[in-house]
């Protein structure tokens, strides 16, 4: 059980770091963010099986600075996107040498 | 002068007997101190002078004078000579105390300690004894005259106090270089000396060439003072001391002819060679004269270039033990006499003429005291000092009519150039008169002084050649023809610049010639005092030969020797190691005959080639400087441009050491040095540049760089 968790949360993190590497949409990046989140979610939960609660407290941790960085990040996206009017992470590289 | 220098010796010597040789110094630290003095109150007015003048510059004019000249230009005049004149009357009593005492051991006279560390001290301290007595006679004495002349040669030069502080500063460190009571004060007064004369001979310092002048000559005195500094190391390392008098004593536990006393004479010639512009390193004195005429009569003439005789003399102990050295002292001053004399043959410029006779006479002296004859190297030091600097402040007379009658017509015409001379006579008769009494002296001609101090020297380089142990007997034969032919040659070129200046046509020009007037007589006096010495003193020392042949020993040459017994004291040591060593002098010269019968030829010599030269140079037109289109060939042009030396030292010297300088500057600090440190900062700025490229401002890159890197990392960890 605990072995197909594992190889479950291991391709959603894979997907997920997949989409925020191609992907040039700020929000679908921030979307596999989430998703690459949650993956470390699941492994933490089934692991919690096997040596105990701790697992599952932290996934409440997780979630719960998740969504503080959600609505941060969203309100990010959105005050580029009124200056912008994209939010195609490609146009933002003013931040380099 | 001559008459009361006679009756000071018969006087006082026989009042002085009684009291057994007990000689008093007569503050003799003021002697020094005076020119000091002098310099300090100078140094004030010249500071004072240049600040009146900067402003008078700046409210967009200049400092003239009018007819009331201000008081920075009048004190001068005052306090330049005056001090020196005080100082020669201290110097006085002081002679005339010693001429009455019998001095045998020199009188130290102790001021404060200067220098002590550990074993080394230095005592600021006076020496007095005969040979310093000797020197401070002719530094004050013939030094007052110039300072006399300046007045009248320098009145309208617009940096007057200026001129006279340098001169008293120069006199004052000449002083301490005669004085001092050992090597170290010697130094400081040596050098001293040195930068005096370069402040003097760049006097005129806005102009290029006379600033370039001065700098040579304190170059080229560099040189050998690193000579001179070695000699007196080595003289501290091995006697412990550096006074002369516990040097002197202890010398005479050195092995005769060693390799340490040889390597000490030598390096102190070497600075002597410096000082005293020997060859190699004569070039010096010929630019020299770019500075004030009076310059090249004190510093050029009497004092400073001797100042390298005087060391020899002053260390003839060391001399007398290294043959080696005195052959090679000898040799070099033979050498440089007849090589200068040659030079002098062909020169047009009044000044460089007596330039380059001053090195042919320096020469001698070195060849007198090279041949252990210490007092006959003193003694033509002495007559060298009056008629010398009596030519030069003859040709400075000369110039300073040329220079005025050429700017009444604002001609531009060289005022030194004897081409553009002749005549003169008529116009300046007093110069002309002692002028001719110098040339007389130098060329040898009995009765005048350079005949009895000359011949002396050249008689004892034929006595010590035949002397019973002496080394190189064959050479010092070589020496005594180089010196009577130089001897030949002086003659013919003073009679020849005598002719061109003040015999034939005048070709100043026309209506120049009109304002050629003779000197003032505060120009003239000081003249007429060194022809009078000029003439009458060499009678001080009179060969006992020549007196005992000629004069029947009637009393009519009552000094015979004199100056000889006076230095008997100093030179005795000397000459004991000689006389050890060496044997017996030989009392005839290498081709036969004795004293007296070689000082009749060559007085006789001398005399036909003076008339000679009166008749040929005279003889042929000579045109002006503007006129004369001749082309030089052969010898005459190889002397003309005084056989290539400083064009050959140029290329040899000068040229490999600024290519040297500008190729340690170029590559090695410029290239190396400072690429190693440029390379350093580029290398990080590099690197930096490099890395900075990661940082694109694109999140992809960032993210994709991060994901690479935790899977290195984990990747690691793993395996």
């Amino acid at each position: 059980m605990i072995t197909e968790s594992l190889v479950l949360s291991a391709i959603l993190f894979v997907i997920g770091t997949f989409g925020v590497l191609v992907r040039r949409n700020a929000i679908i990046m921030f979307l596999c963010i989430e998703l690459q989140l949650n993956a470390v979610n699941l492994s933490l939960v089934a692991f919690s099986r096997m040596w105990g609660i701790e697992g599952q407290l932290f996934v409440f941790f997780v979630m719960t600075v998740a969504a503080a960085e959600a609505a941060v990040g969203l309100a990010i996206i959105i005050s580029i996107f009124r200056h912008y009017e994209t939010v195609n992470v490609d146009s933002f590289n003013l931040l380099k040498w | 002068m001559y008459a009361f220098l006679t009756a000071l010796a018969q006087g006082g010597g026989d009042a002085a007997a009684s009291e057994a040789g007990h000689f008093e110094p007569f503050l003799p630290g003021l002697v020094v101190l005076l020119p000091l003095l002098g310099f300090v109150i100078n140094g004030i007015l010249a500071l004072k002078h240049g600040r009146d003048s900067a402003a008078a510059v700046r409210a967009g004019g200049e400092l003239t004078f009018g007819d009331r000249k201000p008081a920075t230009h009048t004190l001068p005049t005052w306090v330049g000579p005056g001090v020196m004149g005080l100082a020669f009357l201290i110097t006085l009593v002081n002679f005339t105390r010693m001429l009455g005492a019998h001095l045998e051991e020199p009188v130290v006279v102790h001021y404060w300690t200067w220098i002590a560390t550990g074993t080394f001290t230095v005592d600021a301290a006076l020496q007095l004894d005969q040979l310093s007595m000797i020197m401070m006679m002719v530094v004050t004495g013939v030094g007052f005259l110039i300072h006399v002349f300046s007045v009248g040669y320098m009145k309208e030069d617009p940096g007057y106090p200026r001129y006279f502080a340098y001169l008293n500063l120069f006199v004052f460190f000449m002083l301490v270089l005669v004085m001092g009571s050992s090597y170290a004060l010697m130094f400081v007064g040596w050098e001293g000396v040195g930068l005096c004369s370069y402040l003097l001979i760049g006097y005129w310092f806005s102009d290029r060439e006379k600033s370039d002048a001065g700098k040579k000559a304190f170059i080229v005195n560099r040189i050998g003072d690193a000579g001179f500094l070695i000699a007196m190391f080595m003289v501290f390392a091995n006697f412990g001391s550096l006074d002369y008098v516990p040097v002197f004593h202890d010398a005479e536990g050195l092995a005769y002819a060693g390799g340490l006393v040889t390597a000490i004479t030598l390096f102190f010639f070497v600075g002597a060679i410096g000082k005293s512009a020997q060859i190699p390193l004569f070039v010096w004195l010929p630019d020299a004269m770019a500075g004030p005429t009076p310059v090249s009569a004190l510093i050029h003439a009497a004092t400073m270039v001797t100042a390298g005789v005087y060391l020899v003399a002053r260390s003839s102990v060391l001399f007398a033990l290294a043959p080696l050295t005195s052959a090679v002292v000898a040799g070099i001053g033979a050498l440089t006499a007849l090589f200068a004399a040659t030079i002098a043959l062909k020169q047009n410029d009044i000044k460089k003429v007596l330039a380059y006779s001053t090195v042919s006479q320096l020469g001698y002296m070195f060849l007198g005291v090279g041949v252990g004859a210490y007092a006959a190297g003193v003694f033509h030091l002495m007559t060298h000092a009056f008629f010398k600097a009596l030519l030069f402040m003859g040709s400075g007379a000369v110039i300073h009519a040329m220079h005025e009658a050429y700017h009444s017509t604002h001609s531009h015409e060289d005022a030194q150039d004897m081409r553009n001379m002749g005549g003169l006579r008529a116009h300046m008769p007093i110069t002309w008169a002692t002028m001719w009494i110098a040339t007389l002296a130098i060329a040898g001609i009995w009765p005048f002084a350079g005949f009895f101090s000359k011949d002396e020297i050249i008689w004892q380089t034929a006595a010590f050649g035949g002397a019973a142990g002496a080394p190189y007997t064959a050479l010092y034969t070589v020496y005594w023809v180089m010196a009577l032919a130089a001897a030949m040659l002086t003659a013919f070129y003073m009679t020849r610049m005598m002719v061109l200046t003040f015999h034939g046509a005048n070709r100043t020009g026309a209506e120049e010639s009109r304002h050629l007037h003779e000197a003032p007589v505060v120009m003239w006096l000081p003249l007429a005092v060194l022809a009078v010495l000029s003439v009458f003193g060499g009678w001080i020392n009179v060969p006992e030969a020549i007196r005992a042949s000629f004069l029947g020993g009637a009393g009519a040459l009552p000094m015979t020797e004199w100056l000889h017994h006076w230095l008997e004291p100093l030179t005795a040591q000397a000459h004991h190691i000689q006389e050890e060593h060496l044997g017996e002098l030989a009392h005839a010269a290498p081709f036969g005959g004795g004293e007296v019968m070689w000082a009749v030829i060559s007085t006789v010599a001398a005399a036909i080639v003076v008339a000679v030269a009166i008749r040929f140079v005279g003889g042929r037109k000579v045109v002006a400087v503007a006129e004369d289109t001749t082309e030089l060939t052969g010898l005459s042009k190889v002397l003309y441009n005084k056989y290539y030396i400083d064009e050959f030292y140029d290329r040899v010297v000068v040229r490999p050491i600024v290519q040297g300088s500008r190729f340690c500057w170029k590559v090695i600090d410029s290239l190396i040095i400072d690429g190693v440190v440029n390379a350093v900062g580029w290398i990080a700025k590099a690197f930096g540049w490099g890395i900075s490229m990661f940082q694109t401002g694109s999140v992809n890159t960032y993210a994709f760089i991060l994901t690479v890197g935790v899977l290195v990392i984990l990747g690691a960890s793993l395996f």
